[in-house]
């Protein structure tokens, strides 16, 4: 009978934990997207759907620690762009924009790395200054102009990705531009100084360079954003702004101001993203590609929703979404390609938008008639 | 000079439809941001839809079977945001973003089976769609851009199914009042969407090259139509001289490097590309204040709301 009561006031507090019910949504897209995902591989290959697709998929970021020195290098940046998106729908924003954002903290960072040879955090500053710039711009039309921030972004996203080739290629003749790989020059030749520390970090994974310390800093970053926003005033009022803009001016908060802030920041944090993620040499920049913004921008929304926005939540939702990348590249190419693994990121996110229907769903399960208590319990990711 | 006139041909019909496409479910209330995406798809069933014609098959029989195909492949693909948005009440930035970042995943994957090769590049025979006109090459898509213009124009509002789509974009309380059912005018007005960014995808890829690797998905021509689509504030025909203004910079982008008296201008490629979007934005700040914006539109229809 104790026994009974104790577990009705556990499932009752369950049902009305917001961060369970996110939680268990989260989980409920992921699974039925990786469902969808092996309907995909099936139609494609139905003989290998499960053994050399799904498995493989799952699998591969614990396989070797190369692989997972892999998965943290392409967290960090994910983890920066997710917490761009996810501080901006926060305080009632949609920053669409971090693609752009993203572009010029990739500048501002590579740059500063190789035209002026500046150490590592400087370059890291130069991108998020960058980034913050890029992202003012969506918040001062949305504040003194009122046009929404989403088309500011889109046209934004575009101009900042024209301005950083024309800028890094220089009609073949900008510093920044290697002739030889048609991409911007490789750090570890010309600017050691300016790479993020590795601190060990690349020993234990497989003697993979692009494993730094940046996963720590994102870590970081992602704490910061989260004390912001739930544990001071300055977070609180711009958390006001975005439920109801009227009652926050209402309440003495200076909304235009807020409104910018935010988007500031959520560009910093994305530009940071991309001096990570290329101060870490994980790639060069190829300005020749004007056709499409870099994708780590756009994963970034992937990344916030899967986390309903929170900021540690964001932390784990990149390290899946990076796994399950990594995952897709390790498809063997003679039954599948890696874009499922986009497939079924692009179908969890898909699903996410209904995410506010799952969570009634599993309180009214919970409360209701609570037939069936083990709902995933299960941890983050 | 007749490459720029055929380029800024090419490039107007393409951003007009896809932007009387985005017209339509906006006027509904639904915003579409989805049109990269369903651009995307629909270029990639059209363009399947040619490779998989018999070989005797008539030029005609090509041009329209296709052009179905990509149409009604942009539909289905656009009533995934139909159902999200306006079944599950979903946001629907986030819809059509998630749409948007499936269709070039699942474009690569469809190319790369159809290939049977680590390739996402089609090849396509587009002699069908293509006439030419003395100096002038002139496309098919010409023709079915000034039709849909047109029609646009007389359905949006010679119509009562165009007066009642405007109502529910703009009011869906009072629409609803008076018997106007706000969820099948917002589900015609998504799936019209898709049928023309699909078409307007097709018209982007296949008149101009005869192969296409869909890696760059329509490399952000569904943006550029959104643009088109704001630039032309929400009606036809403004979105028709908005489309040849786009089109003309997109075209000078295409060409600079190939005419003598643009290249000693030293303008590179992406100074041009990038002025259309500059030009918006200083549009959009002037008209700002009297945007003429359906009023409510973003906003899911929530029958008892007040």
């Amino acid at each position: 009978m104790d026994n009974k009561q104790g577990k009705q006031s556990l499932i009752s507090r369950l049902a009305s934990s917001e961060a369970f019910l996110s939680v268990a949504a989260s989980l409920i897209c992921i699974v039925i997207g990786l469902l969808l995902g092996t309907v995909v591989l099936a139609i494609i290959n139905a003989e290998h759907a499960i053994g050399d697709g799904l498995m493989v998929i799952i699998k591969s970021g614990f396989k070797s620690p190369r692989n997972m020195g892999t998965v943290l290098a392409n967290a960090a940046p994910l983890i920066m762009t997710g917490l761009s998106v996810g501080f901006a729908f926060k305080t009632g924003l949609f920053n669409i924009g971090a693609a752009g954002q993203y572009t010029l903290g990739a500048f501002g960072a590579l740059y500063c790395a190789i035209v002026l040879q500046l150490p590592w955090y400087l370059c890291l500053l130069a991108a998020m200054l960058l980034g913050a710039l890029w992202g003012a711009i969506p918040g001062i039309f949305k504040a003194y102009l009122n046009i929404n921030e989403v088309i500011t972004a889109i046209m934004f996203n575009w101009i900042g990705l024209y301005l950083v080739n024309d800028i890094m290629y220089g009609k073949g003749q900008s510093p920044m531009y290697d002739l030889a790989t048609t991409k911007t020059f490789s750090l570890r030749k010309v600017a050691k100084g300016s790479m993020i520390p590795s601190c060990g970090m690349s020993d234990m994974f497989g003697k993979l360079q692009s494993v730094t310390i940046a996963i720590f800093i994102a870590i970081f970053f992602a704490i910061i954003v989260y004390i912001v926003l739930s544990k001071t005033t300055f977070g609180y009022e711009l958390k006001a702004c975005g439920f109801n803009k009227h009652a926050a001016q209402y309440a003495g908060i200076n909304d235009k101001r807020n409104i910018i802030l935010s988007m500031t920041i959520a560009g910093a944090l994305a530009g940071v993203g991309a001096g990570l993620y290329y101060l870490s040499t994980v790639a060069e920049w190829n300005p020749q590609v004007s056709t499409a913004l870099p994708a780590l921008g756009f994963n970034g929304i992937s990344a916030a929703l899967l986390a309903c926005s929170n900021p540690i939540g964001t932390v784990f939702s990149s390290l899946f979404i990076s796994y399950i990348t990594v995952g897709g590249t390790k498809l063997s190419t003679q039954y599948y390609t890696k874009e499922i693994a986009d497939v079924i990121t692009a179908l969890i996110i898909y699903l996410c938008a209904f995410s506010m229907l799952f969570r009634n769903r599993i309180r009214a399960m919970l409360t209701g008639k609570n037939r069936r208590v083990n709902v995933g319990k299960g941890g983050n990711d | 000079m007749f490459l720029l006139l055929k380029y800024t041909l090419l490039y107007t019909v393409v951003l007009m439809l896809v932007a009387l496409g985005g017209m339509f479910s906006e006027r509904s209330g639904i915003i579409n941001i989805a049109l990269e995406g369903i651009m995307v798809i629909g270029g990639l069933m059209g363009v399947l839809a040619i490779q998989l014609m018999p070989e005797g098959a008539s030029a005609l029989s090509i041009v329209i079977c296709s052009i179905s195909a990509a149409a009604v492949a942009g539909m289905l693909y656009a009533a995934l945001l139909a159902f999200a948005s306006i079944n599950l009440n979903a946001d629907q930035t986030i819809g059509g973003t998630a749409l948007n970042m499936l269709a070039t995943a699942l474009a690569m994957v469809i190319a790369k089976g159809f290939n049977g090769s680590a390739s996402a590049k089609l090849d396509y025979s587009n002699r069908a769609f293509v006439y030419e006109f003395g100096p002038l090459t002139v496309n098919v898509f010409l023709f079915v851009g000034i039709a849909i213009l047109v029609l646009s124009y007389v359905v949006l509002y010679k119509t009562r199914l165009g007066l009642r789509l405007r109502a529910c974009g703009e009011h869906p309380q009072a629409a609803d009042s008076v018997g106007v059912n706000v969820y099948k005018m917002r589900y015609i007005g998504v799936l019209i969407s898709g049928a023309l960014g699909g078409i307007g995808g097709m018209a982007y890829i296949i008149p101009s090259v005869s192969s296409w690797n869909f890696e760059v998905g329509v490399s952000g021509a569904g943006f550029l139509a959104l643009a088109v689509m704001i630039f032309g504030q929400w009606k036809p025909f403004r979105i028709f001289f908005a489309a040849i203004f786009f089109a003309l910079f997109k075209s000078l982008a295409n060409i600079a490097g190939v005419i003598p008296a643009m290249a000693t201008l030293g303008w590179t490629q992406n100074m041009y590309n990038m002025i259309p979007f500059i030009a918006s934005m200083i549009i959009l700040a002037f008209t700002s204040k009297k945007s003429q914006a359906p009023k409510a539109e973003g906003v899911p229809y929530d029958k008892g709301s007040r």
